[in-house]
């Protein structure tokens, strides 16, 4: 081939003008924080979690410009309940969680679906279908419909600005939390955004009547019976927003896609043999109206939805359809796993293009510990110290970067199940009956949902010794900073009663390895409780920040 | 037409900023650009890869099919191989021949380079020495950039200018840096052409 373009592409005329001033290229995270800049929302709360992170990240590193009072948080729910503190006295507020952070913040989310919502409150969740850094791919949706509050579900970044803009109005308009439904190909993709104009943001003024925020059994039962009634006027918007869409079509097939489902469809309809009568649902309580005049008179239909089949069991039901639905359950697409164009081309039975394999068996790359990670010194310490043992140890890991302690060649911890996990099943363990039972967590993750186990072990001084990896940052998520200094975990752990001689703060140091792991053994050997905090910078945090300095001294940015 | 671009290799060898300079040049000739990322665990060490996907029209899908993409654009062999169902027909693999060995695994390196001169089209650069050549070690995905821009719809000079832009902040010598990057990828890229 001679030199320039590649054969297969129309060559496009190199005097194209390039386009000036471009609209920003936004992650869909970067999209949401813009539109609560521009919505006028006055906070922003949330706690660290792929895909959701960037979200809130943008707003802390902005805040100096746009004024927004945006922080991290110990953990979804107190995040959740400082959003629903400034809704309160009238603010608009945003706060943001992966999925699985939902379920910590489940409490206050289910139950400020009662409540009069008063400034606007939007919940922005991500979820990672596929599970590409999550423990499991539950759907918000479903979540979102169970608390009986409005869903959006952007399609593209464009559409996640919007619909966040939207989404504290609506929640202001129905009094009602709104959850903005993300996932992860939205969260990480990037595509060209364009902003509309910032309003102002609403003065802070106290909700009118506390009854109305005062969940007593009397006002609950008022406030829930005034959320049921809501329900059809949320429906009649629903049907009737932009978000959701009918195109009509003859013949006997239809499709209904969500969220970004609507893009897989777009790549395959100049191949379908023609156009089938579509249904686009980017809005929630289910616009069941449209859904049945889309299916009237159609012989079958096709769900494509990212996560569970949850329009789909709505379709289907328990008893025989007059339409075929064809999704998830009925094997056309798989159940689990994030939608692929593949996957889609398949459902429509399209046939694939021909693939080129390497011809050599490709090793597996997963993610690993930073060479030189202090955690990676923890894991040698702690499979030391269990070295030689007559009864077989119990090592509840948690979450972070050190859940790649599971993995070879560490293979040190024994459990991942949510976050804090580790000292609650350390301690269920021991009572019954297995020695030693160790918990493995890091500093954010202690604080995050660490501290309450822990008490429930100094109250019956339980059995077990709990290793707590302090590297100063919650680093799997890029280095956000822990809710509290390192220099308070100590007198924190202290003041919830575990016993001074047993309570050891230490440095973790590649050449202090035997000096841990003969410490660790002490502790396994005390039948009663034990912390021990290692402490050691995470090296990525510090190369960081010396980079960073380091470009200060020379005038440039990092 | 349209231009989907895999790009991989492994996690903190610079795929992201690849794919984010690759995105600019796309969009600022016109095209409509979709690009997907991977972030959060799997950038420690493991395989990363990249969705990159440009159209004068409206791109669909956030992912590339298999057997659809126009360009597979690796800082590392055997990542190159991993993504190659992805590959079209007539697709081209660019990639570097350093490789990156943080697995027990890793398969016998003539091994790899055979199976990549086996492909159809593909241009492979040994872009580590090139990239120390330029002055960091860390720009071997400003090489590769340079090795794949013959093979781009772009003018030459619109990537330069990309690659100029996205390191500015940092100050003049790293973007002097990583034009000298630039042209000696492009240069090996077109010796190494078949």
């Amino acid at each position: 081939m001679t030199q320039g373009v590649l054969p297969d592409l129309v060559p496009t005329p190199a005097t194209r003008p390039e386009r000036p001033g471009l609209p920003p290229l936004l992650l869909g995270d970067e999209a949401v924080a813009l539109a609560a800049v521009h919505a006028g929302a006055s906070a922003a709360y949330g706690y660290p979690g792929t895909p959701s992170t960037e979200i809130l990240e943008t707003l802390v590193r902005t805040a100096g410009e746009t004024g927004l009072t945006a922080h991290w948080c110990t953990n979804e729910k107190t995040a959740y309940e400082q959003a629903l503190g400034a809704s309160m006295v009238g603010a608009r507020v945003l706060v943001t969680m992966k999925h699985v952070g939902l379920n910590v913040a489940m409490d206050p989310f289910v139950n400020s679906a009662l409540v009069n919502i008063h400034g606007g409150l939007v919940v922005v969740v991500a979820d990672d279908p596929g599970m590409h850094s999550s423990q499991n791919e539950q759907d918000s949706r479903v979540l979102a419909d169970f608390a009986r509050v409005p869903c959006l579900e952007p399609a593209t970044q464009q559409e996640a600005y919007d619909m966040t803009r939207e989404a504290f109005a609506l929640s202001e308009r129905f009094r009602v939390p709104v959850l903005l439904r993300l996932v992860t190909r939205l969260c990480h993709g990037r595509a060209e955004v364009v902003a509309s104009d910032r309003e102002p943001r609403p003065e802070v003024r106290k909700f009118g009547d506390a009854r109305d925020w005062t969940l007593l059994p009397g006002n609950a039962r008022r406030l829930w019976q005034a959320l049921l009634d809501a329900q059809p006027e949320v429906a009649r918007w629903v049907e009737s927003s932009p978000w959701v869409s009918l195109t009509r079509a003859p013949g006997p097939s239809a499709v209904i896609t969500t969220g970004i489902a609507r893009n897989h469809l777009a790549e395959v309809l100049p191949e379908l043999p023609s156009r089938p009568a579509h249904l686009h649902v980017g809005a929630y309580p289910a616009p069941d109206a449209l859904l049945r005049e889309l299916l009237r008179g159609v012989e079958s239909v096709l769900v494509l939805e990212e996560g569970y089949p949850f329009l789909e069991r709505r379709l289907r039901g328990i008893l025989p359809t007059p339409v075929e639905v064809r999704g998830k359950e009925s094997g056309h697409l798989p159940l689990a796993g994030e939608l692929t164009p593949d996957a889609v081309r398949d459902a429509f039975g399209l046939p694939h293009p021909p693939e080129l394999t390497a011809g050599l068996r490709l090793p597996m790359r997963p993610p690993q510990l930073c060479q030189g990670c202090p955690h990676a010194d923890a894991f040698s310490a702690v499979r030391q110290a269990l070295q030689g043992l007559d009864t077989e140890p119990v090592v509840a890991g948690d979450i972070g970067c050190y859940t790649l302690g599971a993995l070879p060649p560490h293979s040190t911890l024994e459990s991942c199940v949510c976050m804090g996990a580790s000292i609650g099943m350390a301690k269920g363990a021991s009572d019954a009956g297995a020695r030693p039972a160790l918990a493995v967590i890091g500093d954010s993750t202690f604080l995050h949902s660490g501290l309450t186990p822990l008490i429930d072990a100094v109250a019956h001084d339980t059995d077990m010794t709990v290793l707590v990896l302090d590297n100063g940052t919650v680093a799997m998520t890029g280095q956000q900073p822990t809710a509290l200094p390192r220099s308070r975990l100590e007198p924190l752990i202290r003041g919830t009663g575990v016993h001074p001689d047993h309570l050891h703060v230490v440095r973790t140091h590649p050449r202090k390895v035997d000096e841990l792991a003969a410490l660790i053994r002490r502790e396994i050997d005390h039948p009663g409780l034990s912390v021990i905090v290692a402490t050691r910078e995470c090296l990525e945090a510090v190369r960081h920040e010396k980079k960073a300095a380091k470009a200060r001294a020379e005038g440039g940015e990092p | 037409m349209k231009l989907d671009v895999v790009l991989a290799g492994v996690g903190g060898q610079g795929v992201l900023t690849a794919a984010a300079i690759l995105a600019e040049a796309g969009r600022r000739h016109g095209l409509t650009v979709k690009q997907g990322e991977v972030h959060g665990m799997s950038q420690r060490g493991g395989a990363v890869n990249a969705n990159l996907r440009m159209a004068d029209a409206p791109v669909g899908s956030d992912l590339i099919a298999r057997g659809s993409a126009e360009m597979i654009l690796s800082l590392e062999p055997v990542e190159a191989l991993r993504w190659l169902p992805y590959l079209s027909a007539t697709g081209v693999v660019v990639t570097s021949s350093s490789p990156f060995r943080n697995i027990v695994d890793y398969p016998e390196l003539p091994d790899v380079l055979e199976a990549l001169a086996g492909l159809p089209r593909s241009v492979v650069v040994d872009a580590d020495p090139l990239a120390r050549e330029a002055g960091s070690g860390h720009a071997n995905n400003v090489v590769m950039l340079g090795a794949a821009s013959p093979l781009l719809p772009f003018p030459e000079e619109a990537l330069v200018g990309c690659v100029a832009d996205f390191f500015a902040a940092k100050g003049e010598k790293v973007v002097e840096l990583n034009l000298r990057a630039f042209a000696l990828g492009k240069a090996a890229g077109a010796a190494a052409h078949r």
